[in-house]
């Protein structure tokens, strides 16, 4: 009876900043035994440092804690590390899995947890020296899995095993500890397949009948429908929506995740920059691309000479890893054409030579020479792959660096992206990240391409350095006639330069929108809930 | 139906593909098989010979290639810095034959003052290993070098002046172990404990039981929870970490057991060949041990016993007969010795090359699967 009035946890009013930044402002909600929480909200909306302060993670209390109360079966809480989290009944799944992959599901199971029996030589020794006492691992783990429900080999390598077993494995992870009251699995379903995810949300109905609690966080709001009993959409550190799940419409609750209408004034500006041609100068068939994290699965697009096309995304979903498997820094296949000739994969250097820059989202690390000059930062790129800047001597026998044509070049960036400098011989670390990013902005430019991936243009840098960014670019696509193709993770920035917006979900394109779309339209594609649309 | 065909028709492919793999895996062991068939012939021994001279060097080898066998099990490698437990080692025995200690209890009083100084190098060595992650095989290869220069300095320099040393292993000048000392009290002391001979061909008996017992502590080392740990952590460091397992001292204590058992296996080899070479035996035991597993089908992250006595068979198999069949072929014993030192580096430089890129190799067939995987979803 207690039980059900004493809810398991209440969050009242938890504050939390990082050095001056609020990234969560009055958070309450409550969650009750057996009962499953969803939370929705887009990246950087204050889910994950929710959850990091819920289960005690490090770096919360070495940034200076939180404010408010925690208070579990009516006690409040503050814990100090993870393992606190572990003694009180909490678990959590992590996006990223924490398996061993030589090891059985049962060895992980009860990793660092294994039954023992007492040998001789612990007494010399230690406890280390008991043996593993296999059996009764196999029953505990076996006992894990029942509790899920599902078919899973418990003497399986987790080598061996399909995405969604390994998702099962940690999972039954969390429930062999006895105390376990309080799951929290942090998109679960983001790897698995659609049949996989089913037998999820199976497995979680199931212990939520054997009383035990789940916060399920993800980006698909049908399986949030389908399973909850309660959903909470946060949205910019603030919980925006806190429902019960009845008669839930999912665009309400899309629309409430990006938020946010744009003026039309924006809008306006970036039709009359709209110059693109119906010529096709990048066609991209069946792209999958290896990066770690950015997976993309099959992605075809095909981009119109002149145009400022839109790349969004939610974080992990492969928007990233299309720029960067163009440009081969990553194993990649299917077929690109580039000015009707098919590029090849792995190869950066002839990927530049054709035409075609790229602005990294990894500035400090592939984007720039920090401890080089701006001269050098500018030049270098196109120095090595187009001789741009270099005299020959001896018909082309040596080649000498041009160094007053570097120096006039990176004056005149300079000026015309209004770079802070001291001067151009300035080392590029000195500068700040906008300016960074400009210089980053040039070096490209100084390739002059045919075709420009900018990623992540404006991420780290404050709004004044961001606008001028954005202007830069649209200048730039202006006035070049150049292809421009920027992915982002911010959807207003996009849609005040981008004349059309591919939206990317699951390494897969979820569909193409002119700029001037309402924004839950995009909010819907973001989650890949457009099935779902229709069927409504 | 597209992709269906596509799947059947890559079936032959990929098993074609794990036959070519198997046999570059072992590529090792089977290019040792050849040359020593080829040795066996030309040599022209008799078979009684052969497995006399095999009996004694298992025996005087295997302890030593044994000890490397935990490290690789934390995933830390193979230790060349065994080097230091065998100079520790090396010391137990000067002291018993200064101190004229003979037979078994002058081994085993030479094992003992061994064993702390070999805990306190392995606990030093693997400390520092711990800050060198990833790169533990060359730093334990150097640290090897480095401490040879501070056992030089006590047997050369200290032994005599510092440490009181009396009998005639001393250098005339006061201070200093000779360049060769004779370990005349305990040569043989070990494998002729139980005297056994079958055939003309003698068994050192009680050697090959101390083998069988270190066997069978390292088959048992792997069900404790000790060695399950040590499985984790060289598994994936960060999920051993994250699960509570004490990462860094996991693996110092892997550091400290093989330089303990290195100690002693330096021990058992010293009393097989009879006289200690003050100066030399230990610089280049780690690396011969190495090649002796790598030859046996190990890699750097995977080995086993049986591994390390297929290796020592194989390993010292051609050395035993390819100076004799060099002789035969072309009139030159020399070969012997210079393919003892060749080949050992050769076989190293195979192995990692053949570990690196089959890691490589691995990445690349997971990407493809993850191409295929979504293909077939469709």
């Amino acid at each position: 009876m207690q039980d059900n009035k004493i809810p398991l946890l209440e969050v009242r009013s938890v504050k939390k900043e990082f050095f001056g930044n609020v990234v969560l402002k009055d958070i309450s909600f409550t969650v009750n035994k057996g009962e499953i929480v969803g939370l929705v909200g887009e990246n950087g909306a204050g889910k994950s440092t929710l959850m990091k302060i819920l289960f005690g993670m490090k770096e919360i209390n070495e940034s200076g804690g939180y404010e408010g109360d925690i208070i579990l079966n009516g006690k409040a809480i503050r814990f100090k590390s993870p393992q606190d989290a572990l003694l009180s009944g909490f678990g959590m799944v992590h996006q990223e899995f924490s398996l061993l992959p030589d090891f059985t599901a049962t060895e992980n199971i009860v990793l660092n947890r294994e039954s023992e029996k007492y040998s001789l030589m612990s007494e010399i020794f230690g406890s280390r020296m008991n043996t593993l006492d296999r059996q009764d691992m196999d029953r505990r783990a076996e006992e894990a899995i029942k509790r899920l429900n599902i078919q899973l080999d418990k003497n399986m390598y987790v080598s061996g095993m399909p995405v969604g077993h390994k998702q099962f494995t940690e999972i039954a992870r969390e429930l062999s500890r006895s105390e376990m009251k309080l799951l929290i699995l942090d998109e679960p379903t983001a790897v698995l397949t659609e049949k996989e995810a089913e037998s999820l949300l199976a497995a979680m109905r199931h212990l939520k009948e054997l009383g035990i609690s789940i916060i399920f966080i993800t980006h698909r709001l049908k399986e949030i429908v389908d399973v909850c009993d309660k959903i909470i959409v946060m949205r910019d550190g603030k919980i925006v929506e806190n429902l019960e799940n009845k008669n839930v419409n999912i665009r309400q609750i899309a629309k409430a995740m990006v938020g946010r209408e744009v003026s039309s004034s924006a809008l306006n500006v970036q039709n009359e920059v709209d110059n693109s041609s119906d010529e096709v100068i990048m066609k991209i068939e069946h792209l999958w691309v290896d990066m770690p994290g950015e997976i993309v699965h099959d992605v075809n697009l095909e981009v119109k000479k002149g145009e400022i096309l839109g790349i969004a995304g939610l974080a992990g979903q492969g928007k990233l890893g299309i720029p960067n498997g163009i440009m081969g820094l990553y194993p990649r296949g299917g077929n690109v054409e580039f000015c009707g000739k098919s590029l090849p994969s792995e190869n950066p250097k002839e990927c530049i030579k054709s035409g075609i820059a790229f602005v990294s989202e990894d500035r400090r690390g592939v984007g720039l020479l920090l401890d080089e000059s701006l001269e050098w930062n500018v030049a270098f790129g196109a120095m090595q792959t187009q001789d741009k800047y270099l005299k020959k001597l001896f018909g082309g026998l040596i080649k000498w660096r041009d160094s007053s044509a570097i120096e006039k070049d990176t004056n005149k960036y300079i000026e015309s992206l209004q770079i802070k400098c001291t001067s151009s011989k300035q080392k590029a670390k000195e500068l700040s990240g906008g300016n960074q990013q400009k210089i980053c902005l040039a070096k490209a430019f100084a390739l002059s391409p045919k075709l420009l991936f900018v990623s992540e243009a404006t991420r780290g840098i404050d709004i004044g350095a961001k606008a001028l960014v954005l202007d830069a670019l649209k200048k730039y696509n202006k006035e070049n006639g150049v292809t421009i193709v920027m992915v982002s993770s911010e959807l207003e920035e996009l849609r005040s330069v981008c004349s059309r917006i591919a939206v990317i979900s699951d390494g897969k394109v979820a569909g193409i929108l002119p700029a001037s779309c309402a924004s839950d339209e995009f909010g819907m594609l973001m989650v890949a809930a457009n099935e779902i649309k229709e069927e409504a | 139906m597209k992709f269906i065909k596509g799947i059947t028709l890559k079936q032959p492919q990929i098993s074609k593909k794990s036959l070519k793999e198997g046999l570059i895996k072992n590529i090792v062991p089977i290019m040792f098989i050849v040359i020593g068939i080829f040795g066996i012939v030309y040599s022209g021994f008799t078979a009684t010979a052969i497995v006399n001279e095999m009996l004694t060097r298992i025996a005087r080898n295997s302890f030593l290639v044994i000890s490397l066998l935990i490290p690789i099990m934390a995933g830390m490698g193979l230790n060349f810095g065994m080097t230091l437990g065998a100079m520790a080692g090396e010391i137990g025995l000067i002291l018993i034959t200064d101190w004229g200690i003979v037979g078994v209890p002058g081994l085993v009083l030479a094992a003992i003052i061994s064993t702390p100084i070999s805990i306190f190098l392995g606990w030093w060595c693997g400390t520092i290993l711990n800050k060198a992650k990833g790169r533990e095989m060359v730093t334990s290869y150097i640290i090897g070098f480095f401490i040879n220069g501070v056992y030089q300095l006590i047997v050369l320099f200290l032994m005599g002046s510092v440490f009181p040393i009396k009998s005639e292993i001393l250098l005339p000048r006061g201070y200093g172990i000779r360049n060769m000392v004779n370990l005349t009290g305990v040569r043989k002391a070990l494998d002729n404990l139980i005297p056994l001979k079958i055939a003309q061909v003698s068994i050192p008996v009680a050697t090959f039981i101390l083998i069988f017992i270190l066997c069978l502590f390292i088959l048992w080392f792997k069900r404790t929870k000790l060695g399950q740990d040590m499985r984790a952590v060289s598994g994936d460091m960060e999920v051993a970490r994250e699960s509570g397992i004490n990462v860094e001292r996991t693996r110092v204590i892997s550091i400290i057991i093989s330089t303990v058992l290195a100690g002693y296996g330096m021990i058992i080899y010293l009393q097989n060949m009879g006289t200690l070479n003050t100066y030399n035996s230990h610089t280049q035991i780690g690396m011969f041990s190495a090649a002796a597993l790598l030859v046996g089908g190990a890699s750097v992250a995977k080995a086993d016993i049986k591994n390390v006595f297929i290796g020592v068979i194989l390993f010292h198999l051609m050395f035993y007969v390819a100076p004799y069949a060099g002789k035969n072929l072309i009139g030159e014993a020399q070969l012997g010795e210079y393919f003892r030192v060749f080949v050992s580096y050769g076989v190293i430089t195979i192995a990692l090359v053949i570990y690196e890129t089959s890691k490589r190799r691995e990445a690349k067939m997971e990407a493809r699967l993850l191409r295929e995987g979504t293909e077939v979803k469709e």
